[in-house]
């Protein structure tokens, strides 16, 4: 029971190991932009990113206390589903997006197409 | 923790008439099954998965729009790093707080669990504060949501944030009213586990603010 009880709530041990990493992966971040750390951009973005999906993984572990045994391990169910389902809208939407303004006339050559077409109609009437 | 909710509950939870209803489970034994067979836990969770999924869209409109400045300012021209950081300590230590006030109130100490609580609002209404004032400033600046798809979307995402915790807020009043009126009994410990729960997860979609909104745009 007492087992269950610290699932649920947490003890202070997991709150204070959750702050310092919170805390340690907050500040990397921080310190790379504020910094001007002179690293390539990509890999600034990469970090940026990759630190943020560490730090979102520690809350759900030492704060909301999510793990295999937590209602039965519905609560991991339900986040997983989630997750599944975020991944399929961001990138789906990156996706589609992307391929959509690749396949579009950019805007310049959509006015000399219109422009051809005028005078060739022009011709014809 | 279940020792002392047996203890201490069955005399009180008896004449209580908000004590949430659960399924038909005779009243003997009831308190000590009370925290793990209410159904509010998951249900809760499943709310603020499909929460999460809202927020999802709007950072996926961020990342189809975030480009797109119609002539207009960037991001670099109007974030401050140094602000942001602010902002996110903020939001971590009434987190923490909040922690501290939840085992407080696992000890059914109700003076220290208000105490924490407290210190949980001021750290709530300070990040609030903050970003209303960089709301005002971007308007100000000519920055507003209508200036671009960009700022739109910016404008969109955080304010749904901000807004989220602000209602955080309001529950956390109202809660803090309750425990000082009926003390920490199951309903209101309940009631706590579950804000515990939303005010977790509002820090934890902060974390994908400062990265994927803020930092990640001023490389």
């Amino acid at each position: 029971m007492a087992d269950h009880t610290a699932h649920s709530h947490g003890t202070m041990g997991q709150l204070m190991i959750g702050f310092a990493l919170a805390a340690i992966l907050t500040i990397i971040p921080f310190y790379l932009i504020m910094a001007e750390v002179d690293l390539p951009r990509t890999t600034l973005i990469a970090w940026i990113m990759g630190l943020g999906a560490v730090q979102i993984i520690v809350h759900l572990v030492f704060f909301l206390h999510v793990n295999k045994s937590a209602e039965e391990g519905w609560t991991l169910s339900a986040t997983i589903f989630s997750v599944v389902i975020l991944v399929i809208v961001l990138a789906g939407s990156l996706w589609v997006m992307h391929n959509m303004n690749e396949n579009m006339m950019p805007m310049h050559e959509m006015d000399q197409q219109i422009e051809q077409m005028k005078s060739l109609q022009s011709q014809q009437g | 923790m279940s020792t002392v909710t047996s203890s201490a509950g069955k005399s009180i939870v008896e004449p209580l008439a908000d004590e949430p209803m659960h399924h038909a489970r005779p009243t003997s034994g009831h308190e000590t099954d009370h925290q793990h067979h209410s159904p509010t836990p998951i249900g809760f969770w499943i709310y603020l998965m499909s929460d999460c999924i809202i927020f999802g869209a709007l950072f996926a409109t961020y990342a189809v729009l975030g480009y797109s400045y119609a002539g207009g300012p960037a991001p670099i021209d109007l974030f401050e790093p140094g602000f942001v950081a602010m902002e996110t300590a903020l939001l971590l230590f009434s987190s923490v707080t909040f922690g501290l006030a939840m085992l407080q109130a696992d000890k059914q100490k109700v003076d220290g669990a208000l105490m924490w609580l407290g210190v949980t609002a001021l750290f709530g209404i300070g990040f609030i504060a903050m970003e209303v004032y960089e709301f005002n400033h971007l308007i100000h600046l000519g920055a507003g949501p209508d200036r671009s798809a960009f700022l739109s979307a910016f404008f969109a995402l955080v304010g749904t944030h901000g807004l989220h915790v602000t209602f955080g807020l309001v529950w956390l009043f109202t809660l803090m009213a309750q425990i000082k009126m009926h003390g920490l009994i199951p309903a209101n410990m309940q009631r706590l586990g579950t804000l515990s729960m939303f005010w977790h997860f509002l820090d934890l979609i902060w974390i994908g603010v400062f990265s994927f909104v803020y930092l990640v745009r001023l490389v």
